[in-house]
This record gives structure tokens, C-alpha cells and sequence, in this order.
């Protein structure tokens, strides 16, 4: 096994040019478990945890472009405000010394269908940055995953930064675990209201090969909601809607069963979880559309 | 390859380090400090929870690599670092609250728990934090021994320590 140190971005890309077998890693919390354990040993480990450029974050414009070595637990402390929704998955991954060395880019590389990160950034519609010699490529969320545990990424790209549209409506994430921490999803759901546009965002985690979107339930959500606000401050949201979504919310993921649960539980607890973000949701949407008035 | 890392505040290399080795296996098997333990190798159990640049961390999950440059408290920094200013032994504060809480049974997850608590307990800076505080801050360090209560106890009595200074100085 070889160790690549890259102290620029530059550098990294070329590193990764000319050794695409080798696996990037940042805070280790998956790679070195793998390691660990004998389940695969890489041909090289690229260190990214030198790369300055990575190490922040910034606004640009409406979108907050989060940079493949933000760690959770700087997602928390800083961005709670802006990215509500991923900053609640990121309270609920591992523990804090975990939260301290992961990357939400590293959950991205590692594509788990159960990683914490990928249903806010489904709901919020969040696009990839991903980047080699041959330039710079942005891949919408909904397309990065491809498989179990793969990835859009080509063997050349490395992920720069993750970009995600800052909340212009309320946003809830939901995990189902046997603790309060130190847990890997049995399954999870986030939800984005996304009141300029009228839209709705889902997020579906660890219930199919990969994280997705329940496309339907969010086409029939924002159609049903009653988005004005008007003097009456808005009006309460229709339980048989709610029913309704939850339920499309269910049907959207393909679940099996496995150590952690089985799937006629999982579609139970999506449905759960589907129908009661969305009331905390739209609690807070008629809130907020009060306090403006 | 070789790892040139500050420990403890000393700056020292360990050679023919394999490239896929974790922080925590040098820490134990090269450089002779045996106080962060091994036991689940996937940052479940947080035994080997050691400070990397100020920051608590598994050391397991550290590629022996990443820590080129870097400094490394483990729980013997903890102690010898107060020698002077501590009492028996030179045991931090933090150690003496486990020990006097009885805190410490089979003794494994102790020192993970011991960086840890240290952790939280100069974030809180004087400030005794709430069961719920604790809980989440420790929430990464398994205990199989002790049911945790008398851990919860030892975190509350070393806050309640710090916050109250040690022999005031008298009036003239």
C-alpha cells in the first residue's frame, strides 16, 4: 500500500490522475474501518486532510458551497442556521469524535444507502463538485448515486465541495436506530419545503440500493398543500393528505431485510417518519408565515 | 514509511510504519503508550479516544499517515502534564473525580472516557453541564461494567471541581 500526500487541491488532482485506484480519505471514519477489518485493503490511501482549500466553506449567491473537508461537527456549529436539515443528520451521526473527523463528502465517496448525509441533500436539491485534470463537473444529487455503495464519481474525479441551496422553508430530518447515537440508519427521511417555488423536497435513506427521492409523493404534497398564507395566517394541513404522502413516501423506497431491520418495518417507520416531519414542517411554515405579517 | 508526530508535547518519529496502520497502533505497539485502548477498531467504542491537533478522536480511524506533523495528547499527557500542580501521583483532575466517583471498574473504556470527559469539561469551563450535556458528549464511549451513573457522577464532580478554584487566596 502506497501513501499519497497532497498538500494542494492541485496536487490532489494529480495524484489522482496518475494513481486512480487510489482511495481519497479525510476523516477515516469509513475507509479505516474498512482497513481495520481486513474488508478490503486499497491500493494507495490519498491524504486529503492536508488540502487547505478544502477545509472551508462559503455563500456564494443563494447556495452554500460546503468543501470535501468541512467536518459534521463544523457543519453543526456553523451551518445549523442556513442548512437546517443537514445540520440535523449531521447531529445524529456516530458520536462527537466521530462527528469531529467525518466528512459529509466522505459520505458521499463511501455512497452508503444509509448515510446520514444523503437525504437532506436529496430534499434540498443539492448538486456534487466533483473535479479532476480534465476540469470540473457538477452533478445534480438525485444522479450521483448509481448503486450500492457506487457513485457517479469517474476514477480520475475527486469531490471538491458539496453545493447546497441555503433553506427558504422549513426543513426536518428523521432516523430510525435501536440508540440515540452511534447508530447506522435502519432508515431515514428528510423533508424540504420549498415555499418560493411552491415545491417539495424528499429525501429517502437506507430503504433501496441507494438514498432517493420519493418523486411522487413530493409532485402530490406541494399540489395538495395550501401555500397561501393570507390574513388567516394559513391554513392546518389535511391528515388524509398527510396520510397520503406518507403513504406514496413508503411505496417510493425499496427496502429488504436485513441485521438491522426488516423491510415490511421499514416502510412502516418511512411512512412514520414521512408523516410526522411534515407536520413539524408545516407547523413551522404557518409560523414563520404569521410572524411575517 | 516513517511518522515524525508530536506526543505529549514531544516531538518523536516511529519507522516502518506500514502506510495502511492506524494512529492508534502506533501509539501502542511503536511508541510505547499503551493508555489508549484497543478494542472495536471502527470508532464504536471510543477507548481510543485521543486529542489530534486539540481535538477529540478515535485513534483507530486515523491513518498513521495523517498524523504527520500533527500533535497527540493521549490520557499519559493527560496526567504528566499537571504533574506539578496535581496532587497523588500527578493525576489530573479529571482522574482523581473518576477515581474518588468510583468511576473505574474493569478499567478498559477508562481512558477514552477519562479524554473525553477532559474535553467536555474544558469546553464547559467552569460551567457544571446538564445529564443531557454529558450524555451526548460521552455518547461515543462504551462501558460495559459500570451502567454509567457513577461515570455521570465523576464528569459532574470534576466540572463542579474546575469551577470552583482550589484554596483562595487569603486576604492580607
Amino acid at each position: 500500500m502506497d501513501f499519497l500526500r497532497a498538500r494542494t487541491w492541485a496536487e490532489a488532482l494529480e495524484l489522482k490522475a496518475e494513481r486512480p485506484e487510489a482511495t481519497p480519505i479525510q476523516g477515516g471514519t469509513d475507509v479505516m474501518v474498512e482497513i481495520n477489518l481486513d474488508r478490503g485493503r486499497p491500493a494507495a490511501l490519498l491524504d486529503l486532510n492536508t488540502v487547505g482549500e478544502l477545509a472551508g466553506w462559503s455563500r456564494e449567491g443563494e447556495w452554500i458551497r460546503v468543501g470535501a473537508g468541512v467536518t459534521y461537527a463544523r457543519l453543526i456549529d456553523e451551518l445549523g442556521e442556513v442548512l437546517p436539515g443537514l445540520a440535523q443528520a449531521s447531529r445524529t451521526v456516530g458520536s462527537p469524535q466521530i462527528r469531529n473527523r467525518g466528512t459529509l463528502a466522505g459520505n458521499l465517496g463511501a455512497a452508503s444507502p444509509a448515510g446520514d448525509g444523503h437525504p437532506p441533500l436529496l430534499a434540498s436539491g443539492a448538486v456534487v463538485e466533483a473535479e479532476s485534470v480534465r476540469g470540473v463537473r457538477l452533478i445534480p444529487i438525485a444522479r450521483f448515486y448509481t448503486g450500492v455503495k457506487r457513485n457517479a464519481l469517474a476514477p480520475d474525479e475527486l469531490i471538491r465541495a458539496v453545493r447546497v441551496p441555503t433553506a427558504a422553508g422549513p426543513q426536518y430530518f428523521s432516523k430510525v436506530g435501536t440508540r440515540n447515537a452511534m447508530v447506522i440508519a435502519v432508515c431515514s427521511f428528510a423533508i424540504a419545503l420549498h415555499p418560493e417555488n411552491r415545491r417539495v423536497g424528499t429525501g429517502i435513506g437506507s430503504a433501496a440500493p441507494t438514498p432517493l427521492r420519493a418523486v411522487a409523493a413530493e409532485a402530490f404534497l406541494a399540489g395538495e398543500l395550501d401555500w397561501t398564507l393570507g390574513r388567516a395566517g394559513g391554513s392546518a394541513l389535511d391528515p388524509e393528505v398527510a396520510a397520503r404522502f406518507a403513504e406514496l413516501v413508503a411505496g417510493a423506497a425499496a427496502p429488504i431485510d436485513d441485521v438491522r431491520g426488516r423491510a415490511a418495518y421499514r416502510s412502516h417507520a418511512l411512512a412514520v417518519m414521512a408523516r410526522r416531519t411534515l407536520g413539524w414542517a408545516w407547523h413551522d411554515y404557518l409560523r414563520a408565515g404569521r410572524g411575517a405579517r | 514509511m516513517r511518522v515524525n508526530v508530536t506526543v505529549n508535547g514531544r516531538k518523536t518519529a516511529a519507522d516502518d510504519v506500514w502506510e495502511g496502520e492506524s494512529l492508534l497502533y502506533v501509539l501502542r505497539e511503536r511508541l510505547g503508550l499503551p493508555g489508549a485502548k484497543n478494542a472495536c477498531e471502527q470508532g464504536e467504542c471510543g477507548s481510543c479516544t485521543v486529542y489530534l491537533d486539540g481535538t477529540p478522536v478515535c485513534a483507530c480511524l486515523v491513518a498513521a499517515g495523517q498524523a504527520e506533523g500533527r500533535e497527540v495528547v493521549t490520557v499519559e499527557g493527560l496526567a504528566s502534564g499537571d504533574a506539578q500542580a496535581a496532587g497523588e501521583g500527578g493525576l489530573h483532575d479529571v482522574q482523581r473525580a473518576f477515581l474518588a466517583a468510583g468511576a473505574v471498574q474493569c478499567g478498559f473504556c477508562t481512558p477514552g472516557l477519562i479524554v473525553q470527559a477532559h474535553a467536555l469539561v474544558e469546553r464547559a469551563a467552569g460551567r457544571v453541564p446538564d445529564d443531557a450535556e454529558i450524555r451526548e458528549a460521552l455518547a461515543g464511549n462504551l462501558c460495559r461494567c459500570t451502567g454509567y451513573e457513577k461515570i455521570l457522577d465523576a464528569v459532574r464532580l470534576a466540572a463542579a471541581q474546575r469551577a470552583t478554584p482550589t484554596a483562595p487566596t487569603p486576604s492580607p
